[in-house]
């Protein structure tokens, strides 16, 4: 049998909404403010997937016009995504708990 | 296998690997896998996006190659430009670089919007109002976080402040509301103009929204613009049919209010109050009477008492990073640790640009985070201190904030450091702090000032001490 994607609208998708509205806040929740900054930063690298949705875009993109929006969003995108991910990494590399290796 | 099925498989990984990854991230011991585990989820949705290609539009196909190439380019020239500077920005710049980066991430859900709307792919109903919705929250995010940029940065220092600006930024959310409710009624069936007018006018919103808040609440307001690119990338994400856009963009929605309203709370400010309000204009009115004098003290005297102390607090602020002192302060603090001293460092909620700011900073200079406590776990153990240092900081050791009522700091919670034996503050001159309020603690009997460069006031502690050693 052939794969189709699943069309989600209606309650499909509001259902998809509250329950990843609800895992982000209970995340959050619980962490200590020493990583508020690293966090920020880490969230803000992950929607940058928004570069996948650009993608698509500019992949169906049928006239001029749609080519430079299309082609202005993979770049502002993917330059959320990587930006994102070097500093968050960056950031998190540095933490390291009393070392027992200088002892 | 069709491509389809490769597409949401992998979407379904990477929707996974976010949130693991977010899971791991929010303790400092996984944390920096759980940022990789994100990263390879990106990796597999984007290059599984590329099988879009198998599937085109039929009125895409003449531009398929084309659209290829430009993808390509366009992929290439965001990351290499992104991985570049994000590798050489400097800790201290942090905050603005987020502001940069997630302000491109609302651009991006905006292009997406416009595209949808110019070409009048989006369907009726609900898919049109979250696209025009989408493209709203996403160009705001866009043009607000530009500014918020510019001014962390210190490329933008005017503080836009007009009379009846609310009521001007009001009008223009209305005009905006209006116009989105138009094109949703008219089925998107709309002239290119309405839509160009839309977008522009957004953008507009986003700068005029941004520029009347001053920039010590700028953290909040970065906070606040990656929460609605979440969003904005979420309701795309529906318009789009991609269930990776919508879970990722409604995660980071919603962490990001929540992230935004722990700021706020922590710096005793709502944040309608942020947006809405000038910081500081009804400060200046009456500061009170304050008794007492500041008294100087040698930055070896004080090097040299702390090395007599059995424990020692640390109250690093934003100053300590701008002197980059992290390091210097760092070497003191090994060389009193081994002469039997107890150090622990107390941060502020708000020390730094942003919550957590300053614990990214000190650990660039290796201060392991199991000697760095928060306000609320440290705060009773000041009183059992022999002396607590204040360095680069002055509006979050503030007792004013407890007391004075007429302060605009007042209700703050702050470092209880004034309950020491004895109170070092490190401080370059005798300026006031963010906020523009006198400090009552520098007056106290117990309080001594080390005038100076942080940096220089460091080294100079650090030799006293070394000479102490060196003497005997």
């Amino acid at each position: 049998m052939e794969y189709t994607t699943t069309i989600l609208t209606g309650f499909v998708a509001l259902y998809i909404f509250m329950l990843a509205a609800f895992t982000g806040f209970e995340i959050i929740g619980r962490v200590p403010a020493i990583l508020h900054t690293p966090l920020m930063s880490g969230s803000n690298f992950i929607h940058g997937i928004v570069v996948v949705g650009a993608l698509w875009a500019l992949i169906n993109a049928s006239s001029t016009t749609q080519q430079v929006i299309g082609f202005v969003g993979v770049l502002l995108g993917a330059g959320n995504a990587a930006g994102g991910y070097v500093v968050t990494e960056r950031m998190l590399e540095m933490f390291k708990p009393s070392d027992k290796k200088k002892g | 296998m069709n491509a389809a099925l490769i597409i949401d498989s992998a979407y379904f990984v990477a929707a996974f690997l976010f949130i693991f990854g977010l899971k791991r991230m929010s303790s400092p011991v996984t944390a920096s896998t759980g940022i990789r585990w994100a990263g390879l989820g990106m990796v597999v949705a984007v290059l599984a996006s590329f099988l879009y290609v198998v599937d085109v539009e039929p009125d895409a196909r003449p531009f398929l190659t084309t659209n290829v190439i430009l993808a390509v380019i366009a992929l290439v020239l965001g990351l290499g430009w992104a991985w570049w500077s994000g590798k050489k920005v400097a800790m201290t710049a942090m905050p603005q670089m987020v502001a940069l980066y997630n302000g491109m991430g609302g651009g991006a859900a905006a292009a997406i919007a416009a595209i949808e709307l110019f070409g009048g792919k989006a369907h009726v109903g609900v898919g049109l109002a979250l696209a025009v919705l989408g493209g709203l929250i996403g160009s705001i995010s866009l043009s607000g976080s530009l500014i918020a940029w510019g001014k962390l940065d210190g490329r933008i220092n005017k503080t836009l402040r007009l009379a009846g600006l609310q009521a001007i930024n009001g009008t223009l959310l209305l005009v905006l509301v209006g116009i989105g409710a138009y094109v949703v009624y008219a089925h998107g069936q709309v002239p290119v103009a309405v839509l160009a007018v839309f977008f522009a006018l957004a953008l507009f919103y986003g700068v005029m929204m941004t520029m009347p808040i001053g920039g010590a609440d700028m953290p909040v307001v970065i906070s606040l613009y990656n929460a609605f690119t979440g969003l904005a990338v979420g309701f795309e994400g529906y318009v789009l049919n991609n269930p990776a856009l919508m879970i990722a963009g409604m995660v980071v929605g919603s962490a990001g209010t929540l992230l935004t309203l722990l700021m706020a709370k922590a710096m005793n400010r709502s944040v309608s109050n942020v947006l809405f309000s000038n910081f500081g204009a009804a400060g200046d009115e009456q500061q009170g009477e304050i008794s007492g004098s500041m008294k100087p003290v040698d930055a070896g005297d004080a090097g040299i008492n702390m090395r007599y102390a059995s424990k020692v607090i640390i109250a690093p602020g934003y100053g300590l990073a701008v002197a980059q002192a992290q390091h210097k302060l760092y070497e003191f603090v090994k060389l009193i640790q081994d002469a039997g001293v107890e150090v622990k460092f107390a941060i502020h909620p708000v020390a730094g640009r942003m919550p957590g700011h300053m614990n990214v900073l000190l650990a660039e200079a290796g201060v392991p985070y199991d000697i760095i406590y928060d306000m609320e776990d440290i705060n009773n153990e000041f009183k059992e201190a022999d002396v607590a240092i204040v360095i680069g900081a002055n509006d979050t050791v503030n007792p004013a904030a407890r007391t004075n009522k007429s302060s605009p700091i007042y209700g703050m919670p702050i470092l209880n450091v004034d309950q020491a034996k004895q109170v070092y503050v490190v401080k370059r001159g005798q300026g006031k702090g963010y906020s523009g309020v006198e400090n009552e603690l520098f007056f106290r009997d117990n309080c001594n000032m080390v005038y100076g460069d942080a940096q220089k006031v460091m080294v100079a502690m650090i030799q006293a001490v070394k000479s102490l050693e060196g003497g005997h």
